[in-house]
Order: C-alpha cells, then sequence, then structure tokens
C-alpha cells in the first residue's frame, strides 16, 4: 500500500542576498493513509517551509530543491509540471493556515471562494455547485450555512474563517490535508472546537493530516505520531505516547520542559495597595443615521473591580474581545473610563492631565507583539533611554549610556548590543528590550498584555522566569493579560476570568485552577491544559455540538 | 448608505460656503478697478464714478457680499461685467469643452497608467519592469505646458498628424472632434498616467504576498487567475483613491492646456475673466470647479463602498 505522503531526504535552499540559506537539509518522513502526523518545532525550525514544499508553494524564484523526493500517492512532486501540481493542489491535497483572519480573500463571498475549488477540479456549477457548498458548510458545522453563502470574510470571527479554510481543504475530498498552524492565532475554546473538527473529518472522509505546531499540548491531543524538527532537520521521531513518555533526544527533552513552571510568590494581604479601581466601566458609543445620535453603547468594560498589592500579580484572562486589554488601559488612565481608580492611594480619576503625565513614570506597560511595538528607526539604547530623557532623569550622556547597559544587563542582554537596531534581536530578545524600557523608569505598576503570545514556548518560559525574578527584585505589581491559563498559573496569585466586558469569576489562583465555578472557565481551563474538551457555553459557530 | 451621502452633501455644502466667501474676499482685494479697465485710457474719474455705480461697486465690500451670496442662493450667479451676459450661461457654454477633455484624458490616464503598473508589478525586478518605470517617471516628470508644446511642434508642424489647436464638439461633429482632443488629452493625462502606474505597481507588489493568494494557489488556481482574479481587485482599492485625486487634479490642470491648446472651455473662460477683472465671471468658475472636485470626491468614496464591502458607511 503506497504512503499519502512520503519524504525522503528533502533538502529546500533559500537563495537569499547573503548568499544560499538552507532551510530544510535532508528531511525524510512519511504518512500512511489515515494517519495524523505532527510536525513540531520553533519558529525557523523549517516545518512550514517542509510543508509547503509538499504541493510546491514555495515562490520558486528564491527556492530550489538541491535533493530529494516528495511523493503524493506515489507521484513525484518535485519537478513535477504546474499543471500536474495544480491537480494537486486543492484536489488530492488541501492545506489549511495559521492566519484565518488574512488567509480569504476579502473582496469574495464565502460561496465563491469554496466554489472556485469545486469548479476547477470538478467543474461544477450553478445549483450542483451550490448544493455542494452547503453540504461542505454543514460539514465543517456553521451553523445556518445557507445564509452564509453570501457573506464576506469579514462578517465571520476568526473561528468562523477558519471552518471556511477547512472547507475549502476538503472540498475535493483530498487524500491528504496538511494544516499549518491550524489554531496558534485562535482564541483557546476555539482551538478545541477546530482541533476536534479536523479530527472529526479525519475519520470521516479517511484522509491523512500533517499537522504543523508548536504546542505540545495539541499534539499530545490528537497525533498518531510525532517528528520534532530543530534547524531544518527531524532530531527525534516516534509514536506519540511513546515520545512523550520518553524522549530519546536533548532537543526533544528540552522542548518538553519549557512548558512555563513554577508558581508565583506568596501572597502578603499586609502589603501596601498599589492599584485600587472598582466598577471601572470602558463604554464606546454606536451612532447611527445623518445626525449621527448615539443609539447605544458597546460595553468593552462594564463595573470590572480590581486591585493590585505591592509585589503581586493579578491575571486577567478572557478570549479577545472580552475587554481584558481595555481594562488595561483604562487603569493606566489611556483609555477614558468611569469608576474610581486609585493609584498608591491617590484617585486618579479628576487628575490634571499634567499630573497624569507625572505619574505615568510609576505606571508602566509592556505589549504583545515585540515585532510592532518598538520602533524601526530607533537603537536600542534610544529606545531605553527615552524615557529618561522625558522624564530628565539621570545627566544626558555618559550617565544615561551607562544606565542603559545596566538595564540591558539585567534583562540578560549583552549592553554591547545596545546601538543596534530592533531588526536585528529576535521576538524573544525584542521583549526583553520592551521590559528594559519599562524598568528604566522604575515603575510600581506594570500592565503585561499578553507579552508571551508571540513568542515560541521555550521563550515564553525564559521571559515569565525574568518577569517573576525583577519583581522579586524590584516589588514590582503586575497586572497580567493573556489568554494563556499555562503561563497565568506560573505567575499569578489572583486571577480574573473577564468575558463580554464583564467579570464571570474572580478570585486567588488557587482556588480558581482547583475548583472553578463558571462552566466558561472551566471550558478555558479545559482547553488550556491536558483534560478532554468540554464545550464552552455557546461559543463560536455551532459551539455547544462542537 | 443613504444617510453617509446626505451627511458628505451638507458637509460639501459648509465647503462651498467657504470657498464662495474666500473667492469673494480674494477677487474684491485685489487690485485692479474693473470700470477703469472697461472704460479703456480715455476715461474721466465721472464716467468711472458711474460705472462703478452702475456695476454697484460703489457699495462697501460687506454689503457686496451679502448681495452676491443671496443671489447664489437664489441660482442667480451675476451678470458679467464684460458683455452683460449672465455668468451661468456663459459657463454653461463653457463646459462641454473642459469636461469632455478631462473625462477623455482621464480614461487615457487609467487606460495607460494601471497596464503599465500591472506589468512592472508582475515582472517585477525584470529590464520589462525597469522600462515602465521609466516611461512613468517621464511622464509625471515633464510639465504639461511644454509636453503640449512639444506634441503641436511634432504631430502638428512637422507631421500634420493632428490639428494644432481648436475644438470640435462632438455634437457638432462626431468624425472630426476626436482628432482635436488627442494631443490635449495626452497633455493633460500624461502626468497622472505616470502617477497612477507607480501607485498600481505599488498596490499589486504589496497584495503580491498576502495569505489569500497563498490560499487561491492552495487550490489549484491558475497563476495568471491568481493575479487576474484575486490580487488585482484588491490592489485596485487604493489605488482608485489615486485615479480620483487625479481626475479632481484635472479639472484644475485643465487651465493650462485649454489655454496651449486653445480650447474654449471652463479654464480660459477664467484666464480671460482675470484679466478683464471680470469678478462675477471669475467667482462662478472658481465655485464651478470647486463643485466638480466635491463632487468626484463624494463619488470616489461611493464607488470605495461598492468596490470593498468592508466599507460600509454609517
Amino acid at each position: 500500500m503506497t504512503a499519502a505522503l512520503e519524504v525522503r531526504d528533502l533538502r529546500v535552499r533559500f537563495d537569499t542576498d547573503t548568499g544560499p540559506l538552507d532551510a530544510v537539509r535532508g528531511v525524510s518522513f512519511s504518512i500512511a493513509k489515515g494517519e495524523l502526523l505532527a510536525l513540531v518545532g520553533e519558529s525557523g525550525s523549517g516545518k512550514s517551509v517542509t510543508a509547503l514544499s509538499i504541493p510546491q508553494l514555495l515562490p520558486p524564484v528564491r527556492v530550489s530543491h538541491p535533493g530529494g523526493s516528495i511523493r503524493v500517492g506515489g507521484d513525484e512532486m518535485i519537478g513535477a509540471s504546474e499543471s500536474v501540481l495544480r491537480g494537486v493542489r486543492g484536489g488530492r491535497v488541501g492545506m489549511i493556515f495559521q492566519e484565518p483572519m488574512t488567509s480569504l480573500n476579502p473582496l469574495q463571498t464565502i460561496e465563491r471562494q469554496i466554489g472556485e475549488t469545486l469548479r476547477l477540479h470538478q467543474g461544477l456549477s450553478g445549483r450542483a455547485l451550490r448544493d455542494r457548498v452547503v453540504e461542505l458548510l454543514d460539514l465543517v458545522r456553521l451553523d445556518a450555512p445557507r445564509e452564509r453563502l453570501d457573506s464576506y470574510p469579514h462578517q465571520l470571527s476568526g473561528g468562523q474563517r477558519q471552518r471556511v479554510m477547512i472547507a475549502i481543504a476538503v472540498a475535493n475530498d483530498p487524500d491528504l490535508l496538511i494544516a499549518d498552524e491550524p489554531t496558534t492565532a485562535l482564541d483557546v475554546t476555539i482551538q478545541a472546537q477546530i482541533l476536534e473538527l479536523v479530527r472529526d473529518l479525519r475519520t470521516r472522509l479517511g484522509m491523512a493530516v500533517l499537522l504543523i505546531t508548536h504546542d505540545l499540548t495539541i499534539v499530545r491531543r490528537i497525533a498518531d505520531r510525532v517528528c520534532v524538527m530543530h534547524n531544518g532537520e527531524i532530531v527525534e521521531e516516534g509514536e506519540t505516547a511513546a515520545l512523550f513518555a520518553d524522549p530519546q533526544h536533548s532537543y526533544t527533552r528540552h522542548l518538553l520542559a519549557s512548558e512555563p513552571a513554577g508558581r508565583p510568590p506568596a501572597r502578603d494581604p499586609g502589603a501596601p495597595m498599589v492599584i485600587e479601581a472598582s466598577d471601572v466601566a470602558v463604554h464606546f458609543p454606536i451612532r447611527k443615521g445623518i445626525l449621527r445620535r448615539q443609539v447605544g453603547a458597546i460595553k468593552a468594560v462594564d463595573g470590572v473591580s480590581i486591585a493590585i498589592r505591592k509585589g503581586q500579580t493579578v491575571g486577567v484572562v478572557g478570549e479577545s474581545g472580552s475587554g481584558k486589554s481595555t481594562l488595561g488601559l483604562a487603569l493606566l488612565r489611556l483609555r477614558d473610563s468611569r469608576g474610581r481608580i486609585a493609584f498608591l492611594g491617590r484617585p486618579l480619576n479628576d487628575l490634571p492631565p499634567r499630573d497624569i503625565h507625572a505619574l505615568r513614570r510609576q505606571m508602566q506597560i509592556v505589549f504583545q507583539d515585540p515585532y510592532s511595538s518598538l520602533s524601526p528607526r530607533m537603537t536600542v539604547r534610544q529606545i531605553v533611554s527615552e524615557g529618561l530623557d522625558i522624564h530628565g532623569i539621570g545627566r544626558p550622556g555618559d550617565e544615561r549610556r551607562a544606565r542603559v547597559a545596566e538595564l540591558l544587563h539585567e534583562v540578560r542582554l549583552d549592553p554591547a548590543m545596545m546601538d543596534r537596531y530592533p531588526h536585528e534581536f529576535s521576538g524573544g530578545q525584542r521583549q526583553r528590550i520592551s521590559i528594559a524600557r519599562v524598568l528604566a523608569l522604575k515603575p510600581d505598576f506594570v500592565v503585561l498584555d499578553e507579552p508571551t503570545s508571540a513568542l515560541d514556548l521555550s521563550i515564553q518560559a525564559q521571559i515569565v522566569e525574568l518577569l517573576r525574578e525583577l519583581q522579586a527584585r524590584h516589588g514590582l505589581s503586575y497586572m497580567f493579560i493573556s489568554h494563556d491559563l499555562r503561563v497565568v498559573r506560573a505567575l499569578c496569585d489572583e486571577v480574573i476570568v473577564m468575558r463580554k466586558g464583564t467579570v464571570v469569576e474572580q478570585g486567588s489562583a488557587a482556588a480558581i485552577f482547583e475548583d472553578a465555578q463558571h462552566p466558561y472557565t472551566r471550558a478555558l481551563i479545559g482547553a488550556s491544559f491536558d483534560i478532554v474538551p468540554s464545550p464552552p457555553p455557546n461559543g463560536d459557530g455551532r459551539g455547544a455540538t462542537a | 448608505m443613504w444617510a453617509f451621502i446626505v451627511r458628505r452633501l451638507g458637509g460639501m455644502l459648509v465647503t462651498m460656503f467657504i470657498i464662495s466667501t474666500l473667492v469673494f474676499i480674494i477677487t474684491n482685494v485685489v487690485p485692479g478697478s474693473p470700470a477703469a479697465l472697461i472704460l479703456g485710457e480715455d476715461r474721466t474719474p465721472d464716467q468711472v464714478a458711474a460705472l462703478n455705480r452702475e456695476l454697484g461697486l460703489d457699495r462697501s465690500v460687506p454689503v457686496r457680499y451679502v448681495q452676491w451670496l443671496g443671489d447664489l442662493l437664489t441660482g442667480n450667479f451675476g451678470t458679467s461685467y464684460y458683455n452683460d451676459n449672465s455668468v451661468a450661461s456663459v459657463i454653461a457654454g463653457r463646459l462641454e469643452p473642459t469636461l469632455i477633455l478631462t473625462v477623455t484624458a482621464a480614461i487615457l490616464a487609467v487606460a495607460i497608467g494601471i497596464p503599465l503598473g500591472i506589468v512592472a508589478a508582475v515582472y517585477q525586478g525584470t529590464r520589462l519592469d525597469y522600462a515602465a518605470m521609466v516611461v512613468a517617471l517621464i511622464g509625471a516628470a515633464l510639465p504639461n505646458f511644454w509636453l503640449g508644446l512639444l506634441l503641436i511642434l511634432l504631430f502638428a508642424l512637422y507631421w500634420s498628424v493632428f490639428p494644432a489647436a481648436g475644438y470640435v464638439s462632438v455634437f457638432d461633429a462626431p468624425a472630426d472632434s476626436w482628432r482635436y482632443l488627442v494631443l490635449p488629452a495626452i497633455t493633460l493625462g500624461a502626468s497622472h498616467a505616470g502617477v497612477i502606474a507607480r501607485m498600481a505597481r505599488a498596490n499589486l507588489l504589496e497584495v503580491m504576498s498576502a495569505d489569500y493568494l497563498r490560499t487561491a494557489r492552495s487550490k489549484g488556481v491558475r497563476e495568471r487567475q491568481v493575479i487576474l482574479g484575486h490580487a488585482l481587485r484588491n490592489s485596485m482599492i487604493p489605488t482608485f483613491g489615486v485615479v480620483g485625486v487625479a481626475l479632481a487634479l484635472m479639472i484644475g490642470g485643465s487651465i493650462v492646456t485649454e489655454a496651449v491648446f486653445a480650447i474654449p472651455g471652463v479654464g480660459r473662460l477664467l484666464i480671460e475673466s482675470v484679466l478683464r477683472r471680470d469678478f462675477p465671471m471669475i467667482q462662478g468658475v472658481i465655485l464651478l470647479i470647486a463643485l466638480l472636485v466635491a463632487l468626484v470626491n463624494l463619488a470616489v468614496d461611493i464607488v470605495y463602498a461598492i468596490l470593498d464591502p468592508r466599507i460600509r458607511y454609517e
């Protein structure tokens, strides 16, 4: 019996301005019919490049295969003609990608985008085409499929878009589904539903699945077999259970050990209160009509109370759109809000802008995206010392330079690199730069807005470690915003669970992780940790039945 | 959508009011008396005073302004100082050449600029790309009065392919009129064709790395269809904004082109009126140009909403 996919000694070379770069160096693996193989690795390991090579979707101008063979159902892909490849793409091989927000054409309806692949491969048209599209939407469990036909991608949520992508990928009954980080950009409860759908479709359609991911929880949950990739090579391969139980290669052990560990410092009920807010509300007006009268309001944050003591961390957990970031901005007075907010015992509500400006020094924020939150035109030294310049701390010149060096040292970056620009640093290093920038002002209170979610797992663990260490040394108070409960458990002593702007559950981290009361919290915990996913209450799509 | 259009039309009224005020102030504070100009060298102070009284120029500027604005609101644009004709009817008589010239030039700019930009983007980094961009740069860089003179020299004087100047209405002689349009339309459209080509190229290149093109390829769509069916329309949305700006600029830019080719349009009327200090006519023409530009902008916003389903004006 031929394998669904057989990759032998695959090499992929990128032709870069600085010379050839071997991204994949002799990778071999195969997937049997109906099997689910996970290809695991961190960013830059070559796993996505391997995946895109299969239907030869890498840009031909800059990419070459110095060697190797890719056989889909016995047919060679490397060197195959365009027309053969077009038959394979979307026909025998379906693909779904990481970014459901940008993977669909924003100007075409759902029906047209799913229909295109049916027209190309099966020559369907008219009624038959429409019926098949509805059937596919039903198959991927999008509710009210007939009414969705004329929807545009922007009218759907991330989870719904990913369902549409899956419908496109499986439209022509492929033998192989390549899923490249299909859930990374989604909220955890939606992730569970999408994985469930992939698993279900695999059995129902009898297709093999190649799952590319960096998330070991997902692998453990659904993969039959795992290949671990590192630096363009497969370093270990095995049955999922066996590999997790007894990893052989040092890199695999490193990956498995790098889930955020450790516990937050003990609670200290006697510590002074740093920030205390009650009944915070942020409403955005909805205006309609010729006169733009306010007809209602979006309640981004509605009646949330939060109190953080010196040296402690409160985790704010929730999915995108739950209002957790808005709450952070409101506490820092970067967003207008109602409700009382007091910082170190001083009410902030009626302070004039000048006094707020002075307080900014003591209240800082670290953002999620390490790639866009640092100015590309400033050196690391300029970025870190900007706050010192604004607040006139230290003498300009050598004194500030020395302070920047000290700060970089503290976040474990080489001070010799301070005159470089952000693009020369990796994501984790950039996040360290952001933290140094914040530390420069010796703040009391720091809002950490998903500071680890864009990072690889092992880097995440390092940043969490660094944050905890800095907190102990400087007595910092954190508000830690995240959707990742594993990181929250490692860092927070108190947790607030938000949904649609309101608090659904609030209490000590231990109590919530041990014995969550609200079904939504339980669904979040179930999706984050290695527990069989329980259906969340009315989530995305046909959530309850997924 | 309708609420949006109504609100925009309301905004246009405010804009037109501000422009009319500015136009009135500028025309009335520039030195030079219309009466003196009309009466010529042999005038007496009495004659000048009498004519000023007749034209209403003896009253103070604010009084004249209120009077003029009141007339505007009733649709009366005033009477020419020069020949007693109604401003509205004179402008109406001159509108056709300007509109036809501008629209032809715009079509030309789009028909040349967009394919040029697409070719350059699809063959990015090749000689074809460089050649297309050099052509675009030359088009964008040439001053249009100079290009007009050059075209007249080559195509009218040396080779006699097209007439050197003048205008024949399509409604009078359809077979002949296009020959009079070719050179002026190229003159007016060339620089915009260049700008549009560069924008079309940049926008298409930006779209070329979009994730949804990868999705299309993964469905087995032909490369040609990936570009024509998926990339192009997405890249056209920002490009279209440039086309709108170009059209608005061409309405104003037609003044120079009409002068070079002796086309009896609104632009030439404006120059004649300025030389004659024909205040009501100047004000009328500038208001008309401002109105056309505002309407073009509104049309651009409406077409945006048609092209892009994500834009829904409230």
